[in-house]
């Protein structure tokens, strides 16, 4: 028994030691480009969407100022507005702007906050390389494959048009927990989350263009970027939301001429935490770098004047705050 | 055919079922331990290990996940050995035999059979909101501690009833009290088994994403967690996040952190192994 408890004593404290050293590589590491003396943590949570361009800026903002600690978590943009309306998080990532009864729970616990657009995301309509068919889709087309009422009846391509195959179309999208199919379906079918149960979904977009790359009678929807990183597998349908077909690309979702398809990004910057010198630099160079950082991530960027206008938003935010920024 | 034969036949039949049932999952297990291996490899050095995590996946490491995974490791020992341990003492040892001890086994053998988010709210809830403590380690230990508790248990009972009679009988009739018995005979020879069961409850504890992103693990934390009170990522989190990424870069990403959170699971599990003969062979069991 003792000789159990001995080794069981000398693997904890090999793990601690391995962690120790681990912790020493980590802070010797300075990093010698600081240009800012800020200290502090910043709580973020929120949206798995926004996430990676959070994560990139968070990353370059550890070569400006080492002694702010930047988290970030993956809660979804729901889960991360019940945080952020309890004041546990500082900032929140949404792919949505905040609803009604979001503002009701920030209200009654006198959370206060400014929301700033990051950037675009656009959806893209993918189908199989060998689909040789169809090139692009108007929004009233693809309500009829998707709304709830198709269930069960819309099932062939030449139901939606009658020069297309008789054979069954094969739907891959998002599970109905993300923010992508929430937006996909009030863009397309007029209601949030109103859509037909008998598709293939996963939470997993990976999964989709697998599924769409495997299956020559497939559509399915899902993020630009995820279609930008297989080319090769997939066919990008350009979408007619009344004004023409257009291609997703970065300049027709930048320009706003993919429509209804593309959607702005949000952060919302609680004004407690926006009191304190660290975030407010942070935010700062959030809005500064979130371009460059959303191209780096697969996202699309805004225009110039549209950052710049998003930096006047937030300095205006700041000075209409009763207390003035103190440094930490 | 005589019945012998037929017998004889069905043993047959059986036998060649059984190295089918083994050969199937021998070579499902090969299969994704190459294609993982094949993936990962080329991913795995020093630098991954220490990196912090990165939108590039070339720069991207897992130090605070596996570091996180280590802390949740020794935090959640800490907590369920000495609870899951005392409870299955009482139970075997000092609980009278009634319908109050029958209604706690059940419920105890059920709760092993629940659903691990749910625990996660539970941990919420208790650990995270109640308490006060935050979406920190300690909340994470004691959420997957409760996780886990149910299996310690169990295995505490079995081991100490695999404890032969006749010697507590002679400890008892040597004038020992019913807690020297308990620590000086009992606990020793039992240890093993107890130990092998924690362990492989332990590794199983390693392995849950859901519980932890319930509490609220994070999935960018740029620092190695110092105390039970900070902030922390584990290796499954990393990898489910990396598994959802489109650049295809991130996808070898997570088959390095794959491995290298096998090869932790495969560690205690051989250690497990290996303590459970040792101590075998110190009581002839």
């Amino acid at each position: 028994m003792k000789k159990l408890i001995t080794i069981f004593v000398a693997i904890l404290s090999i793990s601690f030691m391995a962690m120790s050293c681990g912790d020493s590589e980590n802070t010797g590491g300075g990093d010698a480009h600081a240009t800012s003396s800020d200290k502090g943590s910043i709580g973020i949570d929120g949206s798995s969407t926004v996430f990676p361009i959070t994560e990139a800026v968070a990353e370059e903002y550890r070569a400006v100022a080492k002694d702010v600690q930047v988290t970030v978590g993956v809660s979804g943009t729901g889960g991360g507005f019940k945080k952020f309306s309890r004041g546990e998080t500082d900032i929140s990532d949404a792919s949505r702007p905040i609803k009604q009864k979001e503002i009701d729970a920030c209200k009654e616990n006198n959370i206060s906050y400014l929301e700033l657009s990051v950037a675009y995301d656009g959806l893209a309509v993918i189908a199989n390389p060998q689909n040789d068919w169809l090139t692009d889709i108007t929004v009233a087309e693809l309500k009829k494959i998707w709304e709830p009422a198709a269930k069960g009846v819309v099932m062939n391509w030449n139901q939606i048009r009658p020069e297309w195959p008789a054979e069954k179309i094969e739907l891959y999208g998002p599970g109905t927990a993300s923010g992508t199919f929430d937006y996909f379906t009030e863009a397309i079918c007029g209601e949030s989350g109103a859509c037909r149960a008998d598709y293939n979904s996963s939470e997993d977009d990976n999964i989709l263009v697998t599924g769409v790359a495997g299956n020559k009678y497939a559509l399915g929807f899902f993020g630009l970027a995820y279609y930008s990183e297989n080319q090769d597998k997939l066919k990008l349908v350009a979408v007619d939301g009344g004004n023409g077909a257009i291609t997703p690309s970065l300049e027709t979702v930048k320009d706003g001429s993919y429509a209804p398809l593309s959607r702005p990004l949000f952060i919302y910057v609680n004004s407690t935490a926006a009191a304190k010198a660290h975030v407010v630099n942070f935010v700062k160079y959030y809005i500064e770098n979130a371009g460059a950082m959303a191209t780096d991530v697969g996202y699309i960027p805004m225009k110039d004047d549209e950052y710049a206008a998003e930096n006047a938003k937030f300095e205006e935010f700041l000075s209409s705050l009763s207390s003035p920024a103190t440094a930490e | 055919m005589s019945k012998a034969k037929l017998n004889r036949r069905k043993d047959q039949l059986f036998g060649y079922f059984g190295v089918f049932a083994t050969v199937l999952g021998l070579v499902l297990l090969a299969l994704f331990i190459f294609q993982i291996f094949s993936d990962g490899i080329g991913r795995l050095d020093l630098d991954f290990m220490k990196a912090l995590p990165s939108r590039k996946w070339e720069k991207a490491g897992i130090l605070p996940a596996w570091t996180g995974t280590l802390w949740i490791f020794v935090l959640t020992a800490v907590v369920v050995i000495p609870v899951g341990v005392g409870a299955g003492v009482y139970l075997e040892e000092y609980a009278t035999k009634g319908r109050l001890s029958n209604l706690l086994e059940i419920n105890i053998s059920n709760l092993a059979g629940v659903p691990s988010i749910i625990y996660g709210i539970i941990g919420l809830q208790i650990f995270v909101r109640f308490m006060n403590l935050g979406g920190v380690l300690l909340a994470g230990a004691f959420t997957l501690a409760l996780l886990i508790l149910p299996i310690i248990i169990v295995a505490t009972r079995e081991a100490i009833k695999a404890v032969p009679k006749s010697i507590k009988q002679a400890s008892y009739g040597l004038g020992a009290t019913k807690w020297q018995t308990i620590w000086n005979q009992v606990l020793p020879i039992a240890s093993a088994n107890i130990i092998t069961g924690v362990i492989l409850a332990l590794a199983r504890a390693v392995g849950e994403t859901a519980p932890l992103i319930v509490i609220g693990a994070l999935a960018y934390v740029p620092f190695v967690a110092k105390s039970p009170m900070d902030e922390f990522t584990v290796l499954p989190m990393q990898i489910f996040n990396w598994v959802s990424r489109p650049q295809h870069g991130f996808l070898l990403n997570a088959a390095a952190a794959i491995l290298i959170l096998l090869l932790i699971v495969f560690l205690l599990n051989g250690l497990a192994v290996y303590l459970r003969n040792r101590s075998r062979k110190k009581f002839g069991m």
